[in-house]
């Protein structure tokens, strides 16, 4: 076990370098410069050659990139343009905004999505199948960001429940952050609990088709072992790794719903970063994605190895 | 015969609701099993043999409906609710299934398969269902049983989980077994090994068992009487060697011809022209009559022949049924 999470450790450094290689070659292409941008009026070509060879933007890409990654290593991850801060102080002081939102939503969804998806696939065909598939498909074709509005002009705007926008740390004020989270989480997590209720039920579906099943209900065992036993646990098997993808994907921050609901999160940060052509801190925020998406990642194939014997041995 | 039977199906039809209609897989079968006695459900593919069982032991998919007359040690299993009918499967009827790569679940250990049936039936306690798992690996003879009861189906080669399927049919010691094609699925010495088991395990436990097969081989060797469907009714049946001897029936005659001779130097195998009906078109007389050699006359074309004695507990349906030559092996 241990020389396999080495491996797939290994295997996410690599995987993690690779990242910060395209990452940095894709912010070459893009238009713009940088230091011209921060500059702005105060531009004179003095202070501009100064700013370009304190950023090391003067030197060949290959020392560049090397440099970075260097830098990198030690958790240096360069300066914001804008700010002048260290990116990785920047970076994570958004991350707890994020981490919050995105376990809410993950977990807000599969609380919806695990009896939607179960029952309709053991009741397929019934009136409760249909309507789980309608809210289903209404969840994964309606727009997140138009259920955002709704969601703010109707529980925040006509019934006044919950604030329209905004984010309390859940260190300062738990109340205020639940408060705070309903709305973005609900908005988010719907979309999420939509993809996951048709995936579990089909999940299911499929291995109530199985042989084994059959031989499960042959024994004469009592319907809740049958499907708790047999059924459940085979099938939330490749869940598992949808619900890692969704949670993974949430983690990089959801740009759209993190700007409508004022949420200071990464997605936030991002899409600041991009406006700005931030690029240390646009770097230092795909890195940051990345490397929770390699984390989620290694977690998924250790509880995958619990879930699954036929992995195991290997 | 029917008296002592331990599952008996009488005018057992079932029918299969699909897109194209209604698909009438079973239509109108009896038989019965005895204590220690062996039937054999033999006949193509499609023929009904699997539904007709599945259907008398509430097994069939949920699109089938099924009418009869199901009595399992006397009991109208009519007259049961479905929790009650639910518990007489594992504890009066064990099941073992074809694939045995399919037929066990892939996440739990063969010892807990084994074992669930006697905690959910008899009332064991999961250490005392292990131990009795153990105790049933070793009677269908896997070696180092009390090591092998913590493996993992993939863990084990087809002929040693067709043993454990075996062992988990037969753990609350049911009364009756029924075996659906258990050894289509393995090599031919494992099918050996397997048929061998199921004898010596049924002499030693008095079971009954129900085995269905298209295998006639192994049918011959094992079962006391046979029953040979076709498009989902009964054609022939009777005592296995006198069905053997003497077949009546021209599908039956067909199917023993068909036989590959592992002595004799052939060069083509003799096949039945033509395939099944559709049990979604099931014609109107009798349902072999386009495939048969007989053919007799546009009687056997429109009307459906009843089931009628030749002999002593040997009937067959058809009009034209074959003299006993003494030729017919």
């Amino acid at each position: 076990m241990t020389r396999f999470i080495l491996r797939r450790l290994l295997q996410s450094g690599i995987v993690l370098l690779g990242v910060t290689l395209v990452v940095f070659l894709l912010l070459q292409l893009v238009p713009g410069d940088p230091v011209r941008v921060a500059l702005g009026t105060r531009f004179d070509p003095e202070t501009y050659e100064a700013l370009r060879s304190r950023a090391g933007l003067d030197q060949p890409l290959p020392v560049q990139y090397a440099s970075y990654v260097g830098q990198a290593l030690t958790g240096d991850l360069g300066v914001s343009f804008r700010s002048g801060r260290p990116v990785t102080e920047i970076v994570l002081e958004r991350l707890p905004a994020t981490l919050s939102l995105a376990i809410t939503a993950v977990v807000f969804a599969l609380l919806v999505a695990f009896p939607l998806g179960v029952l309709s696939a053991l009741r397929s065909g019934s009136v409760f199948d249909h309507a789980a598939r309608v809210f289903s498909q209404f969840g994964v074709s309606v727009p997140d960001f138009w259920m955002g509005i709704m969601g703010i002009l109707l529980f925040a705007g006509v019934l006044g429940w919950f604030p329209p926008s905004g984010y309390v740390a859940l260190t300062e004020d738990p109340v205020g952050w639940a408060s705070h989270v309903f709305l973005p989480a609900v908005t988010v997590g719907l979309v999420t609990a939509s993809i996951l209720t048709r995936f579990i039920r089909s999940s299911v579906l499929e291995v109530l088709a199985e042989d084994y099943v059959r031989t499960a209900e042959a024994k004469g065992l009592p319907t809740r072992v049958v499907v708790v036993r047999h059924v459940l646990r085979n099938a939330l098997i490749p869940v598992v790794t949808v619900v890692a993808v969704q949670l993974a994907s949430l983690l990089g921050g959801v740009i759209v719903i993190e700007v409508l609901f004022a949420w200071p999160g990464v997605g936030r940060l991002t899409y600041d970063a991009v406006q700005a052509r931030d690029y240390p801190v646009l770097q230092g925020a795909i890195l940051l994605v990345a490397a929770l998406f390699l984390l989620v990642n290694l977690l998924v194939d250790l509880l995958y190895a619990r879930l699954d014997p036929r992995i195991r041995v290997r | 015969m029917t008296d002592e039977a331990v599952l008996s199906v009488a005018d057992l039809t079932v029918t299969i609701g699909t897109r194209r209609g209604a698909a009438r897989a079973v239509a109108g079968v009896d038989w019965s099993v005895r204590a220690g006695q062996t039937l054999a459900l033999v006949g193509e593919s499609g023929s009904g043999k699997s539904m007709s069982v599945l259907a008398a032991t509430g097994l069939a998919p949920r699109a089938a409906r099924v009418t009869g007359d199901v009595r399992l040690l006397g009991t109208d299993l009519a007259t049961l609710s479905a929790a009650r009918r639910r518990r007489m499967r594992g504890r009066h009827v064990g099941f073992v299934f074809q694939d045995p790569m399919t037929s066990l679940n892939p996440v739990l250990t063969v010892g807990r398969q084994i074992g669930e049936a006697s905690e959910a039936h008899l009332g064991l306690t999961r250490r005392a269902a292990r131990a009795r798992a153990i105790e049933m690996l070793e009677l269908v003879g896997i070696p180092s049983a009390a090591e092998r009861v913590d493996a993992y189906p993939h863990q084990l080669s087809g002929g040693m989980r067709q043993r454990a399927v075996i062992a988990m049919a037969l753990v609350c010691e049911p009364d009756l077994l029924i075996a659906d094609e258990p050894t289509t699925a393995l090599d031919v010495t494992t099918q050996a090994q397997i048929v061998e088991l199921v004898a010596d395990l049924q002499r030693r436990l008095g079971t009954a068992v129900v085995w269905i097969s298209h295998d006639l081989g192994v049918v011959a060797g094992l079962a006391d009487t046979v029953a040979v469907m076709y498009g989902g009714r009964i054609v022939e049946q009777g005592a296995v060697d006198a069905v053997f001897a003497e077949p009546a029936h021209p599908y039956t005659a067909a199917l023993l011809a068909a036989r590959p001779d592992p002595d004799a130097n052939v060069t083509e195998l003799v096949t039945i022209p033509g395939t099944p009906p559709s049990p979604l078109e099931l014609p109107e007389g009798c349902a072999f009559w386009p495939r048969c050699s007989v053919r007799g006359d546009s009687r056997c074309e429109r009307e459906l022949p009843p089931l009628v004695p030749v002999a002593a507990g040997h009937q067959v349906r058809t009009f034209y049924p074959r003299q006993p030559t003494g030729e017919d092996r």
